[in-house]
C-alpha cells in the first residue's frame, strides 16, 4: 500500500476525526487500482463502455479473456489467458479441445462482437472458432454438439450442434482473423475473415452463449481479441445499422387510436410535471390554457419552490430550517431525512457556500457557490457530448427525476444514490428545475468548462426577467441583493479554499462535524444500524483528507449536481406529507420505461441496447 | 346506368373545361392587378389536378405565362406567380411537359435566371429541374447556350434551393462524355464538393449524384476528385462516411458508385481499403432480400463493374455474405407468392424481373472471369445452368445479352467446358442466338463458341454437325473488327487437329479471296488469328495441291511487310508447316527469295523468330523424306550449314537443340 505517498494528501490537523482513516482508505483502493490497470486494459475498458453502453458490468460481466477453469486440459493458456495453444496428442477427434471465456454474452450488448486471430494452423489446421452454453463438453471442437456452435478451418463448414458441418466461407489458416458476431436481437451469428463479413450462419441462437474456441492438432495457436485492440471488421458500422432499425422501430409504434387521448395524457403529465417542481406559473399558465385543473394550492407550491432554490444554491442550514418553519412536523418525523440534510449542509460547509459559514467567511469564491446555468446542467455526465440546448421544451423531462428510477435495478434508497454518483453514473441526471425555467433566456452554447457568470438566483427570481416574473417567485424570494456582489466570474480552481478560506467558518465546520458525528451515534442507538446513513457520513468527512477537496478522489460530492438528489428526496417527502404522489407521473413513466430496458436486458431482449432512454430525453 | 355515368362525366368535363377559359381569360385582363389575382387563383387551381393542367395547356395558357414571364413591364411578383404556375404545370404528364418544351419555355426560364430577384430565381430553377429531369426533355438544351453553364454555376452560392434545382439539373442533364467535360471545364467539382457537407440533406444527395455522373468513365474528373478536401477532409472519406450503414440506402449506394466510378478510372488502387473493406461490403449489402428491387439491380451492376478488371475483389466478393447463393433469388421474380397475394406487387415485381435477372447475370460474368473455384460455386448455384439457358432465349435483349455473357466468362474455364456446359448442351441455344441477334450480343456469342470449340471440349463435335461454318466464315466478313476476329478465331479453333475433311470444309467455305482478306486485315488481332488458321490448315502434312502459289505468296508478303515479331513467328511457323509436307517443300526448295528471307530471320536478334525458322530448315532437310539429300545440298551450297553451326553455340537451349538436331541430319 505505498499508493498513498503517490498522491500524497495532505494529512489535515483534524486526528480525532473519524472520516481521515475512511478517507485515506478510499484513496489507497483508487491509487491502486488505477496502478494495476495496464494500458491494454484501459484500452479494454474503453471499448467495452463505448461497444456496450447498456451493458451493466455488476450484473453481467462481459467476457474479456479465456477461462482458466472452464477448458480441456489439452487447452493451454498464456499472455493474459488470451493465447490459446493445443497441447494434447492431437490424434483423432478424440483429442479435440475447447475453452470458453470467462463470461456468457450479455443480451443488454444488442449486438457482441470478438476476434480471433490465427497464430498458428500447426498440423492441421483443425480449429473451430464459436460459441458454446455453460456445461457444453470442453472435449469437443465448438459446434459438435447441443448449444454449440462453430465454424471450422480446415473445410470452412459451419457446425450448428451437430457433427456433420455444412458448407459456409472459406478456410482459413495461419495468419488469418477470423471474426465472430452475435446479434442477441434477432439470435443470428455471422462470422468475418480478415474484415469481410461472410454472412450469417447460425439463427435461433439460444440466451447465454459464451466464446469459444477449440483445437485439435499440435502447433495450433490462436490468439483472441475481445476488445483489447482495434478490430478489424468494423462493428460499429454494423451496430450503427441495428440502434437505426431499432430507432425507427420505436418512432413508427403505433400510440393511442382514439383520437386527441394521447395528446390529453401529454397534458396531464407535463401538468403535473410543473406543480411537482413548483413551476407555479408556468404550471398555473399551461393548466389553464389546456383546460386542466390542479391539484395543489398555490402558495404551497410556492413553499416547495422556495426551500428547492435554497437546496439548489447550497444554502442547507437555510433550506433546513424553512422546512421546520413551514412543514413543523416532518422532518422529526423522518429523521433520515434529516440526517441526509445534514450531510449536506456539512459537505456545503466545507464548499464554502452553506449560509452559517457565509456570514463567517465574508468573500466566497465564486466558483464554488454558484449552482451552474443550464447549459453546464445538460453536461452533466451522461451528456457530455452536447453542450448546445436548442430546444428547451424538451428539459423538464430530467428535473426531479428520482433517482430510485435511475438506479431501479441495484434498488437502493433515494438517497445513497447522491454519493454513488459518480462512481456510477445515473442513466437518467436530474438537473434543478429553477435553473432551467428561470435561465431559459440564456441558454447559449457556453461550454461546460466554463464558468458562467449567470449565478444561481437570477434563476427564476430574476426581477428583471420575464421568466422569472412568470415563475412568480421574486416577490417571496429571500432577499439575496447583498450576495450579488460577490458574483465575479471566477474560474480559477486554485482561489477555492475550505470553507471559503476563513479560520471561523473551518472551527464552525468542524464543531458541525461533530455535531453530526454525535447525531449519527444517536440514530444508530436509536434505529439500529443504517449502511447508507454510515457511507454518506463517511465519504462526507473524507472530505477533510485531502488538501484540496474539489480535485480528490470524494470531492465529487462537492459539485452542485449533487444537491439536485437532496433537493428531490425533500420535494418529495413534502408532496408526501400532502398527499401527494413523491414521483411525478412524468418521471415514473420515464423510469418504468428504465426499467423496462433493464428487464429486458435481464430477460435477453437484445434490442434494449439501443432503446436507451437517454436517447430520448435530448 | 351507364348511360347516366356517362351523361355525369361529359357534364363534368365542360365544367371544367368552361372555368379553365375563365382563368385563362383573365391573364389578358387590362388590369395588371386583375392579372395578377388570376395567375395566383390559377395557381391554387392546378395544384394536383392533372386535368386542369392539361385543359390550361391546351387553352393556350402557357404562351401567355412565358409572355407575361418574360415581359419587364410585369412586375416581379407577377413573374414570379407565373414560374410557380409553369412549375405546377410541370409536375404533371409527361405530355404536360412535351407542350412546354415545344413553347420554348427552357430558353425563356433561363433568361429569367438573369434576374437579381432570388425568389423568381428559385421559381425558375424549380420549373426547369422539373423539366430537365422529365425524360422526354432532350438534355441538350441545357449545352446549347454556353453562357448557361456557368451562370448555374454562380448561382450556386445563392441558397440551398438554388443548390438543389442546380445539382438536380446537372445529375440529370449530364449524360456524356462532352457534357462531363462542359461541366468540369466550368468548375463544378470546386463549386459542388463542397455541397457535399451541407445541412440540407436534399443538397448532399443530389451534390453526391453530380459527382457519381461526373465522374463515371472519366479519368480526369475521377483523378481531380481524389485530390479535393471537403472541410479539410479527402473527398474519398467523405464518400466513405456517406456509405455508413445508418445513412439513407439511396446516400450509401451512391456514395459507392462514386468510390466504384473512381477506382475503375484509375484515380483509387482496388487495394485502398476505402474499396475493399467499405465499397465492395456496401455494393455487397445493396444486392440483399432487404433493399428494393431497384436498388438490387443498380448495387449488383455497381458491384459487377467494380470488380470486373480484379480478381482480388472478385476472390472477396464471393465470399461476403453469401454473395453467390444471394444471387440466385434474383431470378425468383415475380414470386409465387406475390402473384396470388397482391396483383399491384405483381405489377412491380414483372416490371423489375428482367432488370433483376440480366443484373445477377452481369454480376455472375464478373464474379467468375478468373477464378476457376468462383466459376465451380457460381455452376454449383442451384438451378444456374438452366437459368443461363432459359436467359439465352429471353425476350429482352438485355436480359440475352448478360445471360450469354456470362456463359462466357464460365466458359473459360476447361473444367466447366468437359462438364457443366456439355450436360446442359448450352450450344444449342447459343448457336440460335448468333442466327440474329445485334453485334453487341453476337460478339459475345461468338466470343463463348470460340471457346466451346476448343478441341478439348465435348461440345465441338455437335457444333461442327450444325453447320457452323458457314455462320462463321459470314462474321470473318463483318465490319466489326470483334466479330471478324471472332469469327476467324472460332474457325482456327475449329481447324486445330481436325480432320482433312473438317479443313477443306473450311477452305471451301471462307474461300482463298476471304482468306487473303483476311490476311491484310488492318486489324492486327485478324491478321493473327488468320494466320493461326493457316498454320492450323496446314499443320498435318498439306497438300498444297490447289492454293499453294497463293500461301506462298500470302507469305512472302507479309515477311516483306511491317509486322510485329508475332505476326512474323507465325508466318515463319507457317512455313515450317508448309516445309514439311511433301508437294510443299518443292514450293519453297524452288522459290530463293524465300529462302534468303529464312536465312535472314535464322539470323534476326529475335530468339522466337530464329527457331522458327530453324524449325522451317529442319524440315527441309529431314532425312527420311524423298529428295532430301537434294535439298540437303543445295541448303549447304546456300551457306545453311555454317550458320545452323553458328546456333549450336546460341545462348537460348531451345533454339541450340534445334539447331543441333538439325545439324545431325547432315551428319547421318
Amino acid at each position: 500500500m505505498d499508493s498513498v505517498e503517490l498522491c500524497g494528501p495532505a494529512v489535515p490537523d483534524f486526528s480525532t476525526h473519524p472520516g481521515l482513516a475512511a478517507g485515506v482508505a478510499v484513496l489507497q483502493l483508487a491509487a491502486s487500482r488505477y496502478l494495476a490497470l495496464s494500458e491494454q486494459e484501459k484500452e479494454l475498458n474503453q471499448r467495452l463502455r463505448s461497444l456496450y453502453p447498456a451493458v451493466s458490468d455488476q450484473e453481467t460481466p462481459l467476457p474479456r479473456s479465456w477461462s482458466p477453469k472452464d477448458k480441456f486440459s489439452y487447452i493451454g493458456l498464456s499472455q493474459n489467458n488470451l493465447r490459446v495453444h493445443y497441447k494434447g496428442h492431437g490424434k483423432t477427434p478424440k483429442d479435440a479441445a475447447s475453452v470458453r471465456a470467462t463470461h456468457s454474452i450479455p443480451a443488454a450488448c444488442g449486438v457482441y462482437y470478438f476476434e480471433v486471430k490465427i497464430i498458428s494452423k500447426g498440423r492441421d489446421g483443425y480449429m473451430g472458432i464459436g460459441l458454446s452454453a455453460q456445461g457444453v463438453n470442453m472435449n469437443r471442437l465448438p459446434g459438435w454438439d447441443k448449444h454449440s456452435y462453430g465454424y471450422h478451418g480446415d473445410d470452412g463448414h459451419s457446425f450448428c450442434s451437430s457433427g456433420t458441418g455444412q458448407p459456409y466461407g472459406p478456410t482459413f489458416t495461419t495468419g488469418d482473423v477470423i471474426g465472430c458476431c452475435v446479434n442477441l436481437i434477432n439470435n443470428t451469428c455471422f462470422y468475418t475473415k480478415n474484415g469481410h463479413s461472410l454472412g450469417i450462419a447460425f439463427t435461433d441462437l439460444p440466451p447465454n452463449l459464451y466464446p469459444t474456441v477449440g483445437l485439435q492438432t499440435p502447433g495450433e495457436v490462436v490468439d483472441a481479441n475481445f476488445g483489447q485492440h482495434p478490430f478489424v471488421f468494423d462493428i460499429e458500422d454494423y451496430m450503427r445499422e441495428w440502434r437505426t432499425k431499432i430507432q425507427a422501430q420505436i418512432d413508427c409504434f403505433p400510440i393511442g387510436e382514439r383520437e386527441g387521448e394521447w395528446q390529453a395524457m401529454i397534458q396531464k403529465m407535463v401538468a403535473s410535471y410543473l406543480v411537482h417542481h413548483s413551476y407555479c406559473a408556468t404550471a398555473e399558465a399551461f393548466a389553464k390554457s389546456t383546460d386542466q385543473a390542479v391539484h395543489e394550492e398555490l402558495a404551497s407550491i410556492k413553499n416547495r419552490q422556495k426551500i428547492q432554490k435554497l437546496v439548489l444554491s447550497g444554502r442547507m442550514g437555510e433550506a433546513i430550517e424553512t422546512t421546520q418553519q413551514l412543514y413543523p412536523s416532518l422532518l422529526e418525523r423522518n429523521s433520515d431525512l434529516l440526517f441526509m440534510l445534514k450531510v449536506r449542509q456539512f459537505i456545503e460547509m466545507v464548499n464554502g457556500t452553506d449560509s452559517e459559514v457565509r456570514c463567517l467567511g465574508g468573500r466566497s469564491p465564486k466558483s464554488q457557490d454558484s449552482y451552474p446555468g443550464s447549459p453546464r446542467l445538460f453536461n452533466s455526465p451522461v451528456h457530455k457530448a452536447s453542450n448546445v440546448i436548442t430546444d428547451h421544451l424538451c428539459f423538464p423531462l430530467f428535473p426531479g427525476f428520482d433517482s430510485n428510477y435511475c438506479n431501479g435495478v441495484s434498488s437502493s434508497k433515494g438517497h445513497t444514490s447522491a454519493h454513488s454518483h459518480k462512481s456510477c453514473p445515473p442513466t437518467i441526471p436530474s438537473p434543478e428545475p429553477g435553473v432551467l425555467n428561470g435561465s431559459r433566456g440564456q441558454q447559449t452554447n457556453v461550454s461546460a468548462e466554463v464558468e458562467m457568470e449567470v449565478d444561481h438566483f437570477s434563476n427564476g427570481v430574476s426581477e428583471s426577467s420575464s421568466n422569472g416574473f412568470l415563475n412568480g417567485s421574486s416577490t417571496h424570494g429571500i432577499d439575496l441583493e447583498e450576495c450579488d456582489a460577490d458574483m465575479e466570474v471566477d474560474s480559477a480552481q486554485s482561489k477555492r479554499q475550505l470553507c471559503g478560506g476563513s479560520q471561523a467558518a473551518i472551527e464552525r465546520m468542524i464543531q458541525f462535524g461533530r455535531e453530526l458525528q454525535s447525531m449519527s451515534e444517536h440514530l444508530r442507538r436509536e434505529r439500529g444500524k443504517n449502511s447508507a446513513n454510515k457511507k454518506m457520513l463517511k465519504d462526507a468527512f473524507s472530505l477533510l483528507a485531502y488538501s484540496d477537496p474539489w480535485n480528490s478522489p470524494v470531492g465529487y460530492q462537492l459539485d452542485s449536481i449533487q444537491r439536485e438528489p437532496v433537493c428531490s428526496t425533500l420535494n418529495s417527502a413534502i408532496l408526501e406529507t400532502h398527499n401527494l404522489p413523491k414521483q411525478p407521473p412524468l418521471a415514473l413513466a420515464v423510469g418504468q420505461a428504465a426499467q423496462c430496458l433493464s428487464l429486458m436486458a435481464r430477460t435477453g431482449s437484445g434490442s434494449c441496447a439501443f432503446a436507451s432512454v437517454d436517447d430520448y430525453l435530448h | 346506368v351507364m348511360r347516366y355515368d356517362f351523361v355525369l362525366s361529359f357534364v363534368t368535363m365542360q365544367e371544367v373545361t368552361a372555368t379553365s377559359r375563365h382563368y385563362v381569360d383573365r391573364l389578358f385582363d387590362p388590369d395588371p392587378q386583375n392579372v395578377l389575382q388570376g395567375v395566383i387563383d390559377m395557381k391554387n387551381a392546378v395544384i394536383g389536378n392533372n386535368r386542369q393542367k392539361a385543359n390550361l395547356i391546351v387553352l393556350g395558357a402557357v404562351p401567355r405565362l412565358l409572355y407575361l414571364l418574360q415581359q419587364s413591364s410585369s412586375s416581379l411578383e407577377l413573374r414570379t406567380e407565373c414560374a410557380v404556375v409553369l412549375g405546377s404545370l410541370a409536375m404533371g404528364t409527361e405530355n404536360n411537359i412535351k407542350s412546354l418544351v415545344d413553347c420554348h419555355i427552357i430558353p425563356a426560364l433561363l433568361q429569367g435566371l438573369l434576374c437579381s430577384d432570388l425568389i423568381f430565381i428559385e421559381a425558375c430553377l424549380r420549373c426547369l429541374r422539373t423539366v430537365f429531369i422529365s425524360p422526354v426533355t432532350p438534355v441538350q438544351l441545357l449545352y446549347t447556350d454556353p453562357t448557361v453553364i456557368p451562370h448555374l454555376m454562380s448561382l450556386l452560392s445563392l441558397s440551398q434551393h438554388t443548390q438543389e434545382y442546380i445539382t438536380q439539373i446537372f445529375a440529370h442533364c449530364c449524360k456524356t462524355p462532352e457534357h462531363q467535360t462542359v461541366l468540369f471545364n466550368h468548375g463544378a467539382i470546386q463549386n459542388i464538393a463542397p455541397l457535399l457537407i451541407s445541412p440540407s440533406y436534399k443538397v448532399r444527395m443530389q451534390a453526391l449524384k453530380c459527382f457519381s455522373v461526373l465522374a463515371y468513365e472519366n479519368a480526369q474528373v475521377s483523378m481531380t476528385l481524389v485530390n479535393v478536401l471537403v472541410d479539410g477532409e479527402q473527398l474519398s472519406q467523405v464518400f466513405v462516411r456517406m456509405m455508413q450503414r445508418d445513412k439513407p440506402i439511396e446516400m450509401q449506394l451512391t456514395a459507392a458508385k462514386c468510390l466504384t466510378y473512381m477506382c475503375r478510372a484509375g484515380a483509387i488502387r482496388t487495394d485502398d481499403n476505402c474499396i475493399v473493406l467499405k465499397t465492395l461490403p456496401c455494393l455487397v449489402r445493396m444486392c440483399s432480400k432487404e433493399r428494393l428491387l431497384e436498388e438490387r439491380v443498380e448495387g449488383a451492376e455497381t458491384l459487377a463493374y467494380l470488380m470486373e478488371p480484379d480478381i482480388e475483389l472478385q476472390r472477396i466478393a464471393s465470399v461476403t455474405d453469401h454473395l453467390v447463393s444471394m444471387l440466385a433469388d434474383y431470378f425468383k421474380y415475380p414470386s409465387s407468392v406475390s402473384a396470388i397475394t397482391d396483383i399491384k406487387r405483381l405489377d412491380h415485381d414483372l416490371k423489375h424481373a428482367h432488370e433483376l435477372r440480366q443484373a445477377a447475370f452481369k454480376l455472375y460474368a464478373s464474379l467468375g472471369s478468373n477464378d476457376e473455384d468462383i466459376r465451380k460455386k457460381i455452376t454449383e448455384t442451384e438451378n444456374m445452368m438452366d437459368r443461363i439457358v432459359s436467359g439465352l432465349s429471353e425476350s429482352s435483349i438485355k436480359v440475352r445479352l448478360a445471360a450469354v455473357r456470362c456463359l462466357h466468362s464460365l466458359s473459360r474455364s476447361v473444367q466447366q467446358l468437359r462438364t457443366s456446359f456439355h450436360d446442359h448442351a448450352v450450344w444449342k441455344p447459343l448457336m440460335k442466338l448468333l442466327q440474329n441477334a445485334p453485334d453487341e450480343v453476337l460478339v459475345m456469342a461468338s466470343s463463348t463458341l470460340c471457346n466451346l470449340l476448343l478441341e478439348f471440349s465435348p461440345s465441338k463435335e455437335p457444333i461442327l454437325e450444325s453447320g457452323v461454318i458457314e455462320l462463321l466464315c459470314s462474321l470473318t466478313q463483318s465490319d466489326s473488327p470483334a466479330l471478324r476476329v471472332n469469327g476467324i478465331w472460332a474457325l482456327m479453333n475449329m481447324a486445330f487437329q481436325a480432320d482433312q475433311k473438317v479443313k477443306v470444309e473450311i477452305v471451301q467455305a471462307l474461300g482463298t479471296e476471304q482468306l487473303f482478306r483476311l490476311l491484310s486485315d488492318p486489324d492486327t488481332n485478324v491478321l493473327m488469328k488468320t494466320l493461326g488458321l493457316l498454320r492450323n490448315l496446314l499443320s498435318t502434312r498439306p497438300d498444297m495441291s490447289s492454293h499453294g502459289k497463293q500461301i506462298m505468296q500470302a507469305v512472302t508478303l507479309i515477311l516483306e511487310g511491317e509486322h510485329s515479331i508475332e505476326v512474323k513467328e507465325q508466318t515463319l511457323c507457317i512455313l515450317a508447316n508448309i516445309a514439311d509436307g511433301n508437294t510443299a517443300k518443292e514450293l519453297i526448295m524452288t522459290n530463293d527469295d524465300m529462302l534468303q528471307k529464312i536465312k535472314y530471320y535464322m539470323g534476326h536478334s529475335n530468339v522466337k523468330l530464329q527457331l522458327a525458322a530453324t524449325f522451317c530448315i529442319s524440315n527441309l532437310i529431314w532425312n527420311e523424306e524423298d529428295g532430301s539429300q537434294e535439298r540437303q545440298d543445295k541448303l549447304r551450297e546456300m551457306g545453311f550449314v555454317d550458320i545452323l553451326h553458328k546456333l549450336t553455340q546460341a545462348s537460348d537451349p531451345n533454339l541450340c537443340d534445334r539447331a543441333k538436331k538439325a545439324m545431325q541430319q547432315y551428319l547421318a
